[in-house]
């Protein structure tokens, strides 16, 4: 085991997309259990001082594995195939219209139940679009096609923020 | 009081063995200090039996102070002097203090921090809690008769660096070693989940007197992992009370002109609001403006007053549940703490909130004042080391994004609310300008994009990047978040290898050599010689590696060589004899000398754990 071991090799995890999240949820709380500072609380400042970088390390990692995304553009990294979404905006013509319908929706949605039916509409596509982020990584072995599906995600991923930011504004005015 | 100490049958009666650690809970209302005795957490009264200890410090005219309940009943009569809710002050410049115009004090603003003119000069906030820590440590030491290992602290979950930083100055101000600082509402749920051995996802609703908190918790087999967090530092219990004081004296036509009349009608409305929880109607009396008043306040009246707290509160909630992508349902409990949460009010909108229909529960079954000391108290002990292992551990999150300006004035975030702690993460920025040879660095805590809207933590220049064409330079900029939610933040030129890195303290609160001067002016320790102190702390600290290793040596001794075991014991053996000897600096090099000489033994010893953790779950699986 060391700090530069990548993600899934710490969590003790082959580099699939499709994962249990109760599992490794469950593995970090033990890793934690293992490395944690307040483990080594009574020890001296190198003891402290390597149980933070353990424990940082540790959370990075959980953190990047618990959200799809993040975990399917790691994959993709992996894989020598970087998403590189600031220099790769290219999206197919469908799915921007989708985009725009959907930014035009969110503009005219007056109602926070407005909003919070149109966060369920987009939050079923990205589920979707996420099974099928899983079969291009794990069966289909497409890294290419999955970087540009991660991209498309990405999309989704922020405008599902801008609809939280509007439910957040609507209940300070409330 | 002191007590005598009776040792546990099979129990080391040697007071290094029994390492005496408390919870503290310093609240902007009351605060209270509790520990584990023989395996029950339990809060220390003071001589009278009492365990509240009012977050009130007056000064006095010859130095002295009174603390707790005489300053708290001198309020009215000595406004200015008798300093309460320091807490709402803590790591707060004048212009941060909402509505300071109509409190009853002197302010004055200092570099970094506000602070109160009373009869005895100028006060921080960071020296007015330090008194009632210390107060606190003193009770304690008086219970047990010993000296305390060390602390854990108590903080609102919302609480940002400069506001924790305080709060830690404060501690080490009155001689406490703070063994970590917790969130109120993490620590209500160990109080909570343990006696109950609750499993599954709770919330903390913990409404204060000046502060406001909701955590999302899950429990796990004594692992409390908090999943989202929120809450508004600067509003609490004490709004209502102003609220009400506000409308009495609109009713009764008159102002409270005085901060001795301001002060009565603040105390006149806490009592009511009080004594509204149990009946429906109360008189309201107070002297003010020279006249006796008495108006009649209705349960019903209160609730209008306090419903636009109430609403933000809910407002909150809701969205920690979106931030947790939970439903009010998914919720097991909601833990109810802080003395707000007596009103019958509060607990019916907290119960709306979670739905009619669901099955989640409000549970007032803790008592709301003691819980968050208990929960301090037990995380103590566990750090002290005399609680079984792996029984307790705390992941908590940081409750407010960390960032940086940019250009614009705009906040590029570097790590997001809600992160994981320890947490550390780097981002990459470059120059605007052919030949900048500088960067301002500005750091600054919140979740708008605009700089203005966000608090300002620190600013630090990195100087000496060799002048390049814009955008050439490669600026990392690296956070870190240690386990009390502190930041440290540090910026490298990688072409270069120019560094430059603050700890986010100097800038806001107080530095380093302010502490070491007021802990000179002989704050809180004036039987205490300073020299004496650094040779306590030095010993304690050496004896306490000494342990440590020991048992690190007994656990896992087959990591090591013969040869490496043998010079680990020497470097204890000099450890235990500098401290026989007597001397600080000898014993602090020998315990400098340990810690280096364990490092490559330590990180054995956790690579050993991460092993094992991860076979340990094969076989489970299997």
């Amino acid at each position: 085991m060391n700090l530069r071991d990548d993600d899934f090799t710490l969590f003790g995890l082959a580099q699939r997309q499709a994962l249990d999240r109760a599992d490794l949820d469950a593995c970090r709380r033990e890793l934690q259990a293992q490395v944690h500072p307040d483990r080594f609380a009574s020890e001296g400042a190198a003891a402290q001082r390597l149980a933070m970088q353990w424990a940082v390390r540790v959370n990075e990692a959980w953190q990047r594995l618990k959200d799809p995304l993040s975990r399917a553009a790691y994959l993709c990294e992996l894989r020598g195939v970087p998403v590189a979404a600031e220099s790769n905006t290219s999206m197919p013509a469908a799915f921007l219209t989708q985009q725009m319908e959907w930014r035009e929706a969110l503009e005219d949605a007056a109602a926070g139940a407005d909003i919070e039916r149109l966060d369920q509409a987009v939050q079923r596509d990205e589920r979707a679009m996420l099974a099928e982020l899983t079969g291009l990584l794990d069966e289909r072995h497409d890294t290419a096609a999955a970087a540009a599906q991660v991209r498309a995600l990405m999309f989704v991923a922020r405008f599902r923020q801008d609809i939280a930011r509007r439910l957040d504004t609507l209940d300070e005015t409330r | 009081m002191a007590l005598l100490q009776i040792s546990e049958p099979g129990q080391a009666p040697d007071p290094h063995q029994r390492r005496i650690a408390v919870g503290i809970d310093l609240g902007t209302t009351h605060s209270l200090v509790a520990a584990v005795r023989h395996g029950v957490a339990d809060c220390l009264p003071d001589a009278q039996g009492r365990v509240l200890l009012p977050s009130a410090v007056r000064y006095l005219d010859d130095g002295r102070r009174q603390i707790g309940y005489e300053a708290r009943a001198a309020q009215a009569e000595d406004a200015l002097n008798t300093i309460v809710s320091v807490k709402r002050f803590m790591g707060r410049k004048l212009s941060d203090i909402a509505g300071h115009d109509k409190l009853p004090y002197a302010f004055v603003d200092q570099p970094g921090t506000v602070a109160l003119a009373t009869r005895d000069g100028e006060k921080t906030p960071v020296e007015v809690s330090a008194e009632i820590l210390a107060s606190l440590r003193q009770r304690a030491e008086d219970s047990f008769d010993s000296e305390l290992f060390g602390a854990v602290i108590t903080v609102p979950a919302y609480f940002d660096d400069a506001q924790r930083q305080a709060t830690k100055d404060a501690a080490q101000l009155a001689g406490l070693k703070v063994l970590r600082l917790i969130s109120e509402p993490t620590a209500a749920a160990v109080a909570y989940g343990l006696d109950n051995a609750s499993e599954g996802l709770y919330a903390v609703y913990d409404l204060g007197g000046g502060t406001f908190d909701i955590s999302l918790l899950r429990l796990t087999r004594g692992v409390f992992e908090v999943v989202a967090t929120g809450g508004d530092a600067a509003r609490g219990g004490d709004d209502i009370d102003q609220a009400l004081a506000d409308w009495v004296l609109a009713q009764a036509g008159t102002q409270a002109l005085s901060a001795r009349d301001m002060r009565a009608a603040l105390v006149a409305s806490r009592a009511a609001k009080e004594a509204l929880s149990a009946s429906a109607a109360v008189a309201w009396q107070a002297a003010v403006a020279g006249r006796e008043l008495s108006v009649e306040v209705t349960r019903q009246q209160l609730e209008a007053l306090a419903r636009p707290l109430l609403d933000r509160t809910l407002a909150i909630v809701r969205k920690v549940l979106r931030d947790a992508k939970v439903t009010p349902d998914g919720v097991q409990g909601v833990v109810m703490v802080g003395g707000s949460t007596r009103m019958p009010l509060v607990r019916a909108a907290v119960g709306e909130v979670f739905g009619p229909n669901s099955k989640t529960r409000v549970l007032t079954n803790v008592n709301p004042d003691e819980v968050v000391a208990l929960g301090a108290a037990i995380q103590a002990n566990a750090l002290a080391g005399n609680a079984k292992d792996g029984e307790l551990l705390l992941l908590d999150v940081i409750a407010l994004s960390l960032g940086l300006e940019t250009m614009g004035g705009l906040v590029e975030r570097v790590i997001e609310r809600n992160t994981s702690i320890p947490a550390a993460k780097a981002q990459d920025f470059t120059t605007y300008q052919d030949g900048q040879t500088a960067m301002a660095i500005h750091v600054v805590q919140g979740e708008r994009d605009l700089v203005a809207e966000c608090r300002s933590l620190a600013r630090f220049e990195l100087r000496g990047i060799p002048p390049m064409v814009a955008g050439a330079a490669r600026i990392r900029v690296s956070f870190q978040v240690d386990a009390d939610g502190l930041l440290s933040v540090a910026a490298r030129e990688q072409t270069s290898g120019v560094e430059a890195a603050v700890t986010v303290k100097p800038s806001y609160g107080l530095a380093d050599e302010q502490i070491a001067r007021m802990l000179k002016d002989g704050f809180a320790h004036a039987e205490h010689d300073m020299q004496a102190r650094a040779l306590r702390e030095a010993q304690v600290d050496a004896e306490r590696m000494v342990l440590a290793t020991a048992s690190a040596l007994a656990a896992d001794a087959e990591l090591l060589t013969p040869a490496e075991r043998q010079e680990i014991e020497a470097l204890m053996a000099r450890a235990r004899s500098a401290v026989a000897a007597g001397d600080a600096e000898t014993t602090v090099a020998a315990i400098e000398a340990l810690a280096e000489g364990t490092e490559a033994f330590a990180a054995a010893r956790m690579n050993q754990g991460i092993r094992q953790a991860l076979a340990g779950r094969r076989v489970e699986e299997i």
